[in-house]
């Protein structure tokens, strides 16, 4: 009998694929949410229970930006997939804890309704959401989007103080006792969320470790203190780095799908970030090294394009000319 | 409305074929000085100004200019009356002239100015030449006016320099800056599309309000436009300019007639090629290589021959 069942399963025949995985979108963005909560949970735990507001306004307005706007486009209602959970929560962590609750809001309408619902939904934004909603209220509520004074912490950012060359505390940075934005602070709390993405197999190593020791590489050699470890690890713990490097980076839908493409990738936003970190004006240079890294993603596609079974380099890059 | 009468040829620069809006003309200064509504409508008016007396003067010399070498004549004649326009408004309205800056001097290569001379212009008497200009001025200041007073709005939360938003009201300054002009410009697109297609839905023809270069717009069908998108082997949008042509070929001799069939031909070829390529091997480098020059070749013939009906139109 046993016998006869698996020859049935054998030979039942149907259209490919016949071998399925069970990962769906949701599961995924499930593991991410799962990724993040250590450094939200330290956020609120280092900045009050302001953050925790802050972090549910942002999801909130983000998932009912979703909403609104399949209703208004007539689409399937894409809620379910939580992708909007997680770009809430992504912008709420980049936030400084004293922003008005109308301005994250805001942010979280930008990042959903113009930079995903606008171009067509989840797979098929050009940049990632909530880092492209960090720029614009950045660039709209400059002094609202850098207020990190709070009663816990007075005075600047750590990478800002860098900057100065004031003396920075090293320990606080890393455990994340310092002055930032909602979830960049603490170190520890990322790299726990991000090995357990790893572990999962959600993302892999290739863009946040191109990226990390590209940016090492680059501030050893321009950053004017040598291979001092003291101020290479403040730059790693300071800022939106750790963040950027295991979340924002390695977004799906706006990292390139090839395997050298991403390392390129990385390589490309180390060197950017610090470019903007050392000779820009500003301290921080995460946020924009990423959307800038988003838009040349087609391009690194284009030119990392693994070549087809069967086929040669010249045959193939000759096919290419000839579809153009 | 009768055709390259004043009334028609100001209703199709504003609403028809607005350079802004529809035709998405002259971006440069449309995102560059848009920042108030003061500015927008300064930048359109000297536009608008510099436009209908170019396209006059233009349309006076049509005949004396030749053809070879009527763009440089276009641009000394819009770049004397734009050093003239200049010179007013450092005269009589510094400030704006200070505002709008270096876009002055560009209007000389806005790609409105020169569309016009060349498309209509040229080809047109100086009276519906004039008022084409002025239409097509005033529609393009209409569109600035709109793009700076939503943007003077967000950004500052005044109107031409009056506060209208309450006291409370916090300033979105990316409004003010290069960004917010692509987003109000995107907005308005697409609320201009909107209603074109709500009116589409209602059963009113809106087949006459093209957007971009669509086929159907009339400065677009015997200009640039149509020798850039209709090359030979290049599939043709609109079936209908399509059969129109065939139709006119049928007309002309029959030599044209055997060129058209062995174009159309060779064309069909192409694309089984074409096709054939994504699963073919190493020779088909080769192929795509020698099919190139035939192609130029093929491009060239079609443009003189374009060239040529054009002028038999306008004769």
């Amino acid at each position: 009998m046993a016998e006869e069942k698996n020859v049935e399963k054998l030979y039942k025949i149907s259209s490919n694929p016949h071998v399925r995985s069970k990962v769906t979108t949701g599961s995924i963005m499930l593991m991410v949410i799962i990724g993040l909560m250590p450094a939200t949970g330290f956020g609120i735990f280092n900045f009050g229970i302001r953050a925790a507001f802050v972090v549910a306004t942002c999801v909130a307005s983000a998932v009912l930006t979703e909403f609104l706007s399949n209703l208004i486009f007539k689409k399937k209602q894409t809620i379910a997939d939580l992708s909007a959970v997680v770009t809430g929560l992504l912008l709420a962590l980049n936030l400084p804890v004293t922003i008005p609750l109308w301005m994250a809001a805001l942010g979280s309408v930008f990042a959903i309704f113009v930079v995903k619902m606008l171009f067509g939904g989840i797979g098929q934004n050009f940049m990632n959401p909530a880092l492209a909603a960090r720029c614009f209220l950045l660039i709209s509520f400059p002094s609202a989007m850098t207020a990190f004074e709070t009663d816990a912490f007075t005075g600047a950012t750590p990478l800002a103080a860098l900057k100065a060359g004031e003396e920075i505390n090293i320990q606080n940075m890393i455990i994340g006792k310092t002055a930032g934005t909602i979830g960049e602070t603490s170190m520890i709390s990322i790299i726990i969320g991000a090995c357990f993405l790893i572990l999962v197999g959600v993302i892999d190593l290739r863009i946040p470790a191109s990226y990390l020791i590209s940016f090492v590489a680059f501030i050893m050699v321009f950053g004017g203190h040598g291979a001092d470890p003291g101020y290479i690890a403040a730059h790693l713990s300071g800022g939106g780095l750790m963040l950027g490097a295991f979340f924002m980076a390695t977004d799906y839908t706006t990292r390139p799908i090839t395997k050298w493409g991403q390392i390129f990738y990385g390589i490309f936003l180390g060197l950017l970030t610090g470019v903007f970190r050392i000779f820009g004006p500003g301290a921080e240079g995460v946020s924009y090294a990423i959307i800038i890294g988003n838009l040349i993603v087609p391009l690194i596609e284009k030119v990392t394009a693994p070549i087809p079974f069967g086929y040669t380099r010249k045959a193939f890059k000759a096919q290419q000319k000839g579809v153009k | 409305m009768k055709q390259n009468s004043v009334a028609e040829r100001l209703f199709n620069g504003v609403i028809k074929e607005n350079p802004t809006l529809v035709l998405t003309l002259g971006m440069c200064p449309t995102l560059a000085v848009t920042t108030s509504a003061m500015n927008g409508l300064g930048m359109g008016l000297t536009t608008t100004a510099v436009l209908a007396l170019s396209n006059l003067i233009i349309s006076l010399l049509r005949k004396f200019i030749p053809n070879r070498v009527r763009i440089p004549a276009f641009i000394v004649i819009v770049a004397s009356f734009v050093t003239m326009v200049q010179l007013l408004l450092e005269a009589y309205l510094p400030s704006l002239n200070v505002a709008l800056g270096v876009y002055i001097p560009l209007i000389v290569v806005n790609c409105i100015i020169l569309g016009r001379a060349e498309s209509y212009a040229y080809h047109n008497p100086p009276i519906p030449s004039f008022f084409d200009g002025l239409g097509m001025g005033i529609g393009f200041s209409i569109a600035l006016t709109i793009i700076g007073a939503v943007r003077e709005l967000l950004g500052t939360g005044a109107v031409f320099g009056y506060h209208i938003l309450p006291d409370g009201y916090v300033n979105i300054n990316i409004f003010v800056l290069a960004p917010g002009a692509f987003f109000v410009l995107a907005m308005l697109t697409a609320i201009q599309n909107f209603v074109k297609n709500k009116l589409a839905a209602k059963g009113k023809d809106v087949s006459k309000v093209g957007s971009g270069c669509s086929e159907d717009c009339a400065s677009c069908s015997d200009t640039a436009c149509s020798k850039r998108f209709y090359d030979a082997g290049a599939p043709v949008k609109n079936p209908e300019v399509n059969a129109a042509k065939k139709d006119k070929a049928k007309t002309e001799p029959k030599k044209a007639e055997e060129k058209s069939e062995e174009k159309s031909e060779e064309t069909a070829e192409k694309k089984v090629k074409d096709k054939a390529g994504a699963v073919t091997e190493e020779n088909n480098a080769e192929e795509v290589k020698t099919d190139e020059p035939e192609e130029t070749e093929e491009k060239a013939e079609v443009k003189e021959t374009e060239e040529k009906e054009g002028g038999e139109k306008d004769e």
